[in-house]
Parts: structure tokens; sequence; C-alpha cells
């Protein structure tokens, strides 16, 4: 009775601490709003003071949390409380993509951008049914300890080892890089500084408390990143709607949508399945963004083009991209490991209903965001004149995030220094710049449009086959805005017409998202090498103040190469964070099932299943982004553990079938897992990490 | 522990991992109806509008969603009783 005394008075704590943060947090925003509107402080001043407050918070709860125990080091002492191992999960789920591209990418997708709110929730169904649960019992600190003990034998660990350095560190890159471009755009720090500081709010956290400390601080940034998602929107709907519920309200948005599409002519419409090629955009954006024109090899089909026009308005690659993403999402190493840190099996279900339920708040948000946003855009921004867009519009064009590629924009522009949009077009010939009069300047004031015949036209200075009637009368047409999708959040502030103090509050948001992810990854990449790698398979003699050193020196060496491969800013890692999803679908999805519910899978099955799930999934990607051609049913290579899968399954069961059945040991592993209470011996030593497994482990 | 009370124990837990299952497959019956068959039908679900949403766009978007929480939450529910009745409560 004691135990349970101790731990509700803990509850009530936690919920009384964090119940005056949130008010705390929201009462500071009101006081600096009011500063802002009434006293006129300065916008640096407050991007400062929330970027600076919220990470001098977060330092505070990590070294409040610093341990020295290697449960609480590993799995937060195994006592978070299922509501706030929801919560926990949810930031470190919830990344810099999910808050800031996530309704840019349904902004400019539409229907087929639903794959992603659909896969990255309804994975958590199946980590809550077939993954959590077994995961808790189980019972000790990473998921290569879970691949090691139940396929025998430390090569499947260091494999499992391996797979999840790679991922993690593909992901936590990105994160570091979106830290970098947060604190960059909103207290105009260089990038590099940006990372920096970013990189060190993160160490102060789990370098000193670990799982332990990363759980409270995470805690603590969902709460700041929820706050700061939901006050824009429900602001940007109040403005169209006045009704301030925009996740009720926006099927109004939807159909003025439609109706704006139909009025102003857009030929693909946002309610419209299936008529984008999802990633081939995203390899254009990609390698645009590292300034790279893709090689003639790497062709990027263009999906009005017929040939590639095939597969679209079939649903398959929606559902297969959704797949990947739900598989994925049920496989990755920094999630599952949360669902050791709960106090029992019990709680480790309920906790998946809470982390998705948090989640949810942010996903079923999202659309509503996006669909304002885009009828905002459609109603007061395309179709005006460009000489009197809103004020947003054109702050947004200055920093590039936007562009408005109409050609009477032109007018002025220095003839050896032309925007970008239309340098591309001088470059590919279909813009042909003549400085007539040799002032170096464009000069299109007061032209009329002439019909060159031949599909080219010219107006001014200017003539080609991209100068036509509509680009030079002066509107702005859907195609001539070109709009980068991370603008979408960060600029909904302005659009709703709110004070600077919103946006930081946004900015403060996309930090907390990004940092409490980071967070998760490094521990997962720290603890694979010391505990793994090292403790597991080296030195199984090392003493426990020798594997905590270990471990917080592998989080300072993680860190350091995250923010090295940070630097330079590659694009091409946030198309490697999404092939992490179908890789984590094809290595770790079907064997950590099948060990769980099929006890006759054993190691070299699995060994096999990895190898041959990798293989395939690595070839599909590798020959559709390289030929987009060479497709099945037009499912491009974010879907190729579509394949990859049914790979592994069949290889994990054909080799296992055709070599011995596992250990009577492991067997009874495979029982002690399905059952909450039966035989807690074996499990608490096994999970105590104090002693060495008995059996099954080794 | 005598062999006629381990033989009972063996077929309680028997029992117990089979209701598991079928709850398991239920449910994840009613994920993939949830998650995989609207997309199929998008178009004719796009034309039944409600409240400004059309029905194919809204699975996709929030429905489903919706239904996803639900399911977590139950087989929490449904397991913590099973659980109970199994006499498998742990601490």
């Amino acid at each position: 009775m004691a135990v349970s005394t101790t731990q509700s008075t803990f509850r009530s704590r936690l919920v009384r601490n964090y119940g005056l943060f949130t008010i705390g947090f929201i009462i500071f925003s009101l006081i600096l709003g009011g500063l802002e509107l009434f006293a006129g402080l300065p916008t640096a001043a407050i991007g400062w003071t929330f970027l600076l407050l919220t990470m001098a918070l977060y330092a505070v709860v990590g070294i409040m949390s610093r341990t020295k125990v290697l449960d609480e080091y590993y799995v937060a002492g195994r006592n978070v409380p299922a509501v706030f191992n929801g919560m926990a999960t949810g930031a470190d789920w919830m990344s810099a993509a999910s808050f800031i591209s996530m309704a840019g990418t349904l902004w400019a997708l539409g229907y087929d951008g639903l794959g992603y709110i659909m896969g990255w929730t309804g994975g958590y169904v199946l980590l809550a049914l077939l993954f959590a649960p077994y995961i808790r019992k189980f019972g000790q600190y990473t998921i290569p300890d879970f691949v090691g003990a139940r396929f025998g034998g430390n090569n499947a660990r260091v494999v499992a080892a391996i797979a999840a350095i790679i991922v993690s560190f593909t992901y936590v890159t990105a994160q570091v890089t979106g830290v970098g471009l947060i604190m960059s755009r909103f207290v105009g720090v260089p990038y590099e500084w940006g990372v920096v500081i970013g990189l060190s709010g993160v160490l102060v956290c789990s370098f000193l408390g670990g799982m332990k400390a990363v759980t409270w601080t995470q805690v603590a940034q969902y709460i700041i990143l929820i706050i700061a998602y939901l006050i824009p929107v429900t602001f940007l709907a109040v403005k169209l709607t006045g009704v301030p519920l925009p996740q009720f309200t926006y099927g109004t948005a939807l159909q003025n949508i439609t109706r704006l599409e139909t009025e102003q002519n857009i030929p693909l419409g946002y309610i419209t399945p299936f008529n984008e090629g999802l990633s081939n955009q995203s390899a254009i954006d990609s390698a645009k963004q590292i300034g790279v024109t893709p090689p003639a090899a790497v062709r990027i089909p263009d999906p009005a083009q017929p040939e590639l026009g095939d597969w679209r308005g079939t649903p398959w690659n929606f559902l297969a991209l959704t797949l990947c993403l739900m598989l994925g999402t049920a496989g990755l190493p920094h999630i599952l490991i949360r669902f050791y840190t709960v106090p029992s099996v019990r709680e480790s279900r309920m906790s998946v209903g809470w982390a998705l339920f948090f989640i949810f708040l942010l996903y079923f948000t999202a659309p509503a965001y996006a669909a304002f946003s885009r009828w905002e855009i459609l109603q007061n921004v395309v179709g005006q004149n460009v000489a009197t867009l809103p004020d947003w519009a054109n702050n947004w064009a200055k920093t590039g995030l936007l562009s408005i590629q109409d050609n009477t924009k032109l007018e002025g522009a220095d003839v050896a220094k032309l925007p970008t949009w239309a340098a591309t077009r001088v470059a590919s010939g279909a813009l042909v710049v003549t400085d007539a009069n040799g002032n170096g300047k464009v000069d299109v004031a007061g032209a009329t449009f002439q019909d060159l015949g031949d599909g080219k036209g010219q107006f001014g200075e200017i003539s080609g086959s991209s100068v036509t009637a509509a680009s030079t009368d002066g509107i702005l047409q859907f195609p001539e805005l070109n709009i980068n999708p991370d603008l979408i959040v960060l600029s909904t502030p302005e659009i709703a017409g709110l004070p600077y103090t919103v946006a930081a509050i946004v900015a403060a948001g996309g930090l907390a998202a990004a940092l409490s992810t980071a967070d998760g990854l490094l521990v997962v990449i720290a603890s694979a090498i010391a505990h793994d790698v090292y403790f597991r398979t080296i030195n199984p003699r090392a003493t426990a103040e020798r594997r905590m050193f270990l471990g917080k020196a592998m989080i300072l060496v993680a860190a350091a190469f995250a923010a090295l491969a940070a630097l330079p800013r590659l694009a091409l890692i946030s198309q490697m964070v999404a092939w992490a999803f179908s890789l984590a679908a094809a290595s770790f999805f079907p064997i950590i099932l099948l060990g769980i519910f099929w006890k006759r899978a054993n190691g070299p099955g699995a060994i096999a299943g990895m190898i041959g799930g990798l293989a395939v999934t690595i070839f599909y990607m590798a020959m559709n982004y390289v030929n987009p051609a060479f497709n099945v049913l037009g499912i491009t290579h974010l879907g190729a553990a579509v394949f990859g899968m049914p790979v592994n399954f069949l290889l994990t069961y054909i080799v296992s079938k055709m070599t011995a059945e596992p250990s009577k040991e492991i067997q009874e592993l495979v029982d002690h897992l399905r059952h909450p209470v039966e035989d807690d011996e074996l499990m608490t030593s096994l999970a105590s990490g104090k002693t060495a497994p008995a059996h099954g482990a080794e | 522990m005598s062999t006629q009370s381990t033989d009972a124990r063996q077929q309680r837990l028997e029992a117990y991992w089979k209701a598991n299952l079928r709850l398991i497959v239920t449910l994840l019956i009613i994920w993939f109806a949830v998650a995989y068959i609207p997309p199929l039908f998008v178009n004719q679900l796009n034309t039944i509008v409600i409240a400004g949403f059309p029905l194919g766009y809204y699975m996709a978007s929030q429905g489903s969603l919706i239904v996803f929480v639900v399911l977590i939450f139950y087989y929490a529910f449904r397991m913590n009783r099973l659980d109970d009745e199994f006499g498998l409560k742990d601490k």
C-alpha cells in the first residue's frame, strides 16, 4: 500500500507542477503581448526572451533530474505515469517536421498529403496492440536488447544496434538543422550559431540526466509546442469564420477552396485525390535546396506528362506510402524505448493511448491549418493585382520563401541579377531579356503584350515562351505563386494579423518540437553504443560507473557529429528521414512482430529476413529514385517497404522453418512476454540490469 | 507445485492469450477498414458533404484519426479488465 501512496503523491505533485508551468507560460505570454502592444517592446527582444526563457526552463528541469543511477539514466527509473509518458512520447515523436512542415505539406498536396496524417497516427494502433505491452514486459534498456535476447545472440544484437544508430542519426541531424533554421530566422543569429546554441540546449538535458531528464523536459516541451500550434490557427479561424474552433469549422474553408479553384481554373484540386507525384516533388525540392540541377539520369517527371500520368488517379502509391509510414512508426527505436519507462504493463497500454491522444491534438488541427491558409491565399493573394498584395505576402516574398512570378514584377530588375525564378527561365531559354535601351534594367512598364506566334510572346524588353498574356497582366495567377511549405505555419500569425508575440510563441514551439525529438534520439544512439555494443558485447563486466560515463561521453560525441552533419544543411537529409520509415518498416517491424507472436521464429530466420527485406527495399528505392519510370503500380521510392516488408516476413518464415527451433529458454522468454505478471522473477532480474541475465539474453 | 495445477495454470494462460489475440485481430480489422478502404472510394465518398466536409477527404484527415485513438483506449481498457479476470494483475 505504501508504494501506491508514494506513487499517488508523486502523481499529484507532477500534475500540480506542470499545471503551474502551463499557467505561468500563458500569463507570461500575455504580459509580453501586452508590453508589445502598449509599450512598444521591440520584436527582437520578444524573440530572444521566448527562446532563451524556454531553453532556460528545459535546462532547469534537466539539471534537477540529473542522475547517477543506471535505471534512471536509461529508462527514467520506470516510474513515469501513463499520461506523462504519453506527453513525453508526443514531444519525442513530433519533430520540427510535424510542427513546421506538416501543415505546409497538406497545403501543397491537398488530399495526397493526408497519407502522412494517417500514416503517422495509425502506426500507434500497431504499437499499442502489437508491441508496447510486450516491450514493457521485457523491461530492459534498448531495442537491440530485445532483438538480442529473442533471437539469441550478439550478432542479431549488433545488427539491430547499427540499424538503430543509422535511423536515429539521420533523424537527429534533421532536427539539428531545424533548430538552426528557427534560431536564425527568429532571433537573427547566423545559422551555424543557431545549431550550436540549440545543441547546447539539448545537451543540458540529456547529458546530465539521460532518459529521466529527457522525459521530464519533453513533458514541458509538449505543453509549449501544443499551445504554440493551437493559438495562431484559432485566431485565423476567428478572422475567417468568427468561430474559434478551426478543427470543426474548416469544412467552410474546404468549400471556399473548391469554389475559388473552379473560379480560377486551377486544374488539380485540393480535394481531388491521387494527382501528385509525392516523392517527385520532394526530390525536386531537395535537389534545388542543395543547389543541384538533377542530372539527366535522375529524370524528375512532371506529373502532367502523360508517360507517368498512367498511374495518376489510382490509389496505390497513396496506400503504399500510408502503410510504410504506419509500419515504420511502430518500428522506430526512440519511440519504442519510451514504453520501457512506465511502471507496468497496464500503464504501458494506457500510455500509448495518451501518446496518440496528445499527438492527435496537433494532427487533428494540421488539416485545418492548411485549409484556412489555402483559403486565405486563394482569396486574398491569388487573383489580386500584384501591386496591391497584402503586407504579409510582400514581407515573406523578401525572405525568398514565397515568390511571385508575374512578369510585371521584373520591372526595374537588374538584368545581371534577376530573381531566381526568372534566372531559371532564362537558363532554360523560356525567357529572353533584351536590354534594348541598354540601361542594365528590365523595362516593361507601360508595355503591352504581343503574341509573336509559335507559342512565344513579347512584353517590353522580355520575350519567350514564358511570356504570355496571363503572365503579363499584373494579376497573380495560382501557378505564378511559389510557396515554400515551411511558410504556412510560420506565417499564419502574420496572415491572421496577430502581434509578433504570437510569432515568437510559434518559434518557441518549433524549437521545443525539434529539441525534444533530438533529445530522445541522442539517448538511443548513446545507449546503442555504450550499452549494446560496449557493455553487452565487448565488456560485460564493466562497472555501472564506467557504463554511465561511456553513455554520457557517447551523447557528446553523437551531438558533435550531428552538428557537423547539420552544418552543410543538406536537403538530402530530409529525404533520408522519409526513407528511414521504409527502412524501419522493412527491417524491424516484421521481426519484432514475429518475435512476439510466433514462437518458432529463430535467429537465422530473423537475420535472413532483415537482410532480405532491407535489400529489396533499398533496391527498389535506388532504382525508382534514379529512374522514376522504374515502378510497380506507380509506387514511388518512399513506399518501397511495401515490397521489402513481405520479403522479410517470408524469409523469416522459410528460414526459421528450415533451421532448428529456438532454445527452450527463448521459448519460455516468449511465454513470459505474453503474460503481464506470470513469473516476474526472471523479468525483474533481467530488468534491473544490475545482475547479469540468468538466461535467454546471451 | 503439482503437475495438475501447472497444467491448469498453463490452460488458463492459453485461454488468456487466445482472448488477447481475438481482440487484437478484431481491432486490427477495424483499423485496416478505416485506414485503407475509404481511399479506394474517395471520389464516391467526396460526393457526400457534411457540414462542408467532403466525406472522403474527412475520413483521411480526421475521421480515421478519431477511430485510431478510440481503438487504443478500448484495447487498453479491455485488456486491463482481462488481466483482472485472469488474476494477472501486476503491481
